[in-house]
């Protein structure tokens, strides 16, 4: 359930936000990339999401919730039939986010918001359980270098080594992190 | 309505106004054509984020 939001509508009133979140979702649905500013690429973000979560469940009473949104059957259609089985891998994280600049005129911050298609759905390990698996070999390596060193000297060469691993892993965690915000 | 007592000054204007200063922005170097761009942001000249064709370069 995405977190209610805070502060201004977009558009003024609630009623407002409503209607340009649901006619970005149907631009988006029928299109497959939209640019809008950044604001509301990031509002339209979880409601997107939960709707193609409902297009996935794929029954009658599901399309009913998303047709109180997307009101438009066609794109309703489309999203159960094309867009939904696309998804069937892929667990969350439907649409991707690109910053592609300030607009000339007032300056508002674009973005693209797309579906994320076409590409595996494979979600790399968590930063932790690679590190694990990166930095378990090495203090065992340093063990067996300076078996005679006393266990505060291992417990410090074991930390280096995963330090020296540092920069690839935050470029790598990087990659990932973008991958999820998309 | 509250009103200016004076006439402000060429100078007391103009040493306000000098501290209406642009501050350039930081960029990078894009990893596709090297052309600077903003961190984070698609480029503009290639079109490109994470070497992914997001825009059609204007």
């Amino acid at each position: 359930m995405p977190t209610p939001t805070r502060g201004q509508r977009l558009g003024g009133s609630p009623a407002h936000q409503r209607h340009i979140l649901a006619n970005l979702a149907t631009a988006l649905f029928q299109h497959g990339r939209i640019i809008t500013t950044e604001a509301k690429a990031r509002r339209l973000r979880p409601v997107a999401e939960r709707l193609i979560t409902f297009a996935k469940r794929g029954d009658l009473h599901a399309r009913r919730h998303v047709l109180t949104v997307v009101t438009d059957k066609g794109v309703v259609h489309r999203l159960f039939t094309e867009i939904a089985p696309e998804f069937s891998e892929r667990d969350g994280g439907y649409t991707r986010i690109t910053k592609i600049g300030p607009r000339k005129g007032d300056n508002a911050a674009m973005a693209v918001i797309e579906l994320v298609r076409g590409e595996p759905a494979t979600a790399r390990p968590r930063r932790r359980a690679r590190r694990a698996e990166t930095a378990a070999p090495a203090p065992a390596a340093a063990t067996a270098a300076t078996g005679t060193e006393q266990p505060w000297q291992e417990t410090a060469g074991a930390a280096e080594a995963p330090a020296a691993d540092e920069p690839d892993e935050a470029d790598d965690a990087g990659t990932a992190d973008a991958d999820e915000d998309a | 309505m509250a009103v200016p007592k004076r006439r402000m000054s060429r100078s007391n204007t103009r040493s306000r106004r000098s501290n209406w200063k642009a501050a350039a922005p930081a960029l990078v170097d894009c990893p596709q054509c090297h052309s600077p761009k903003l961190a984070h942001v698609a480029c503009p000249t290639c079109g490109t984020y994470r070497r992914r064709q997001v825009i059609e370069p204007a």
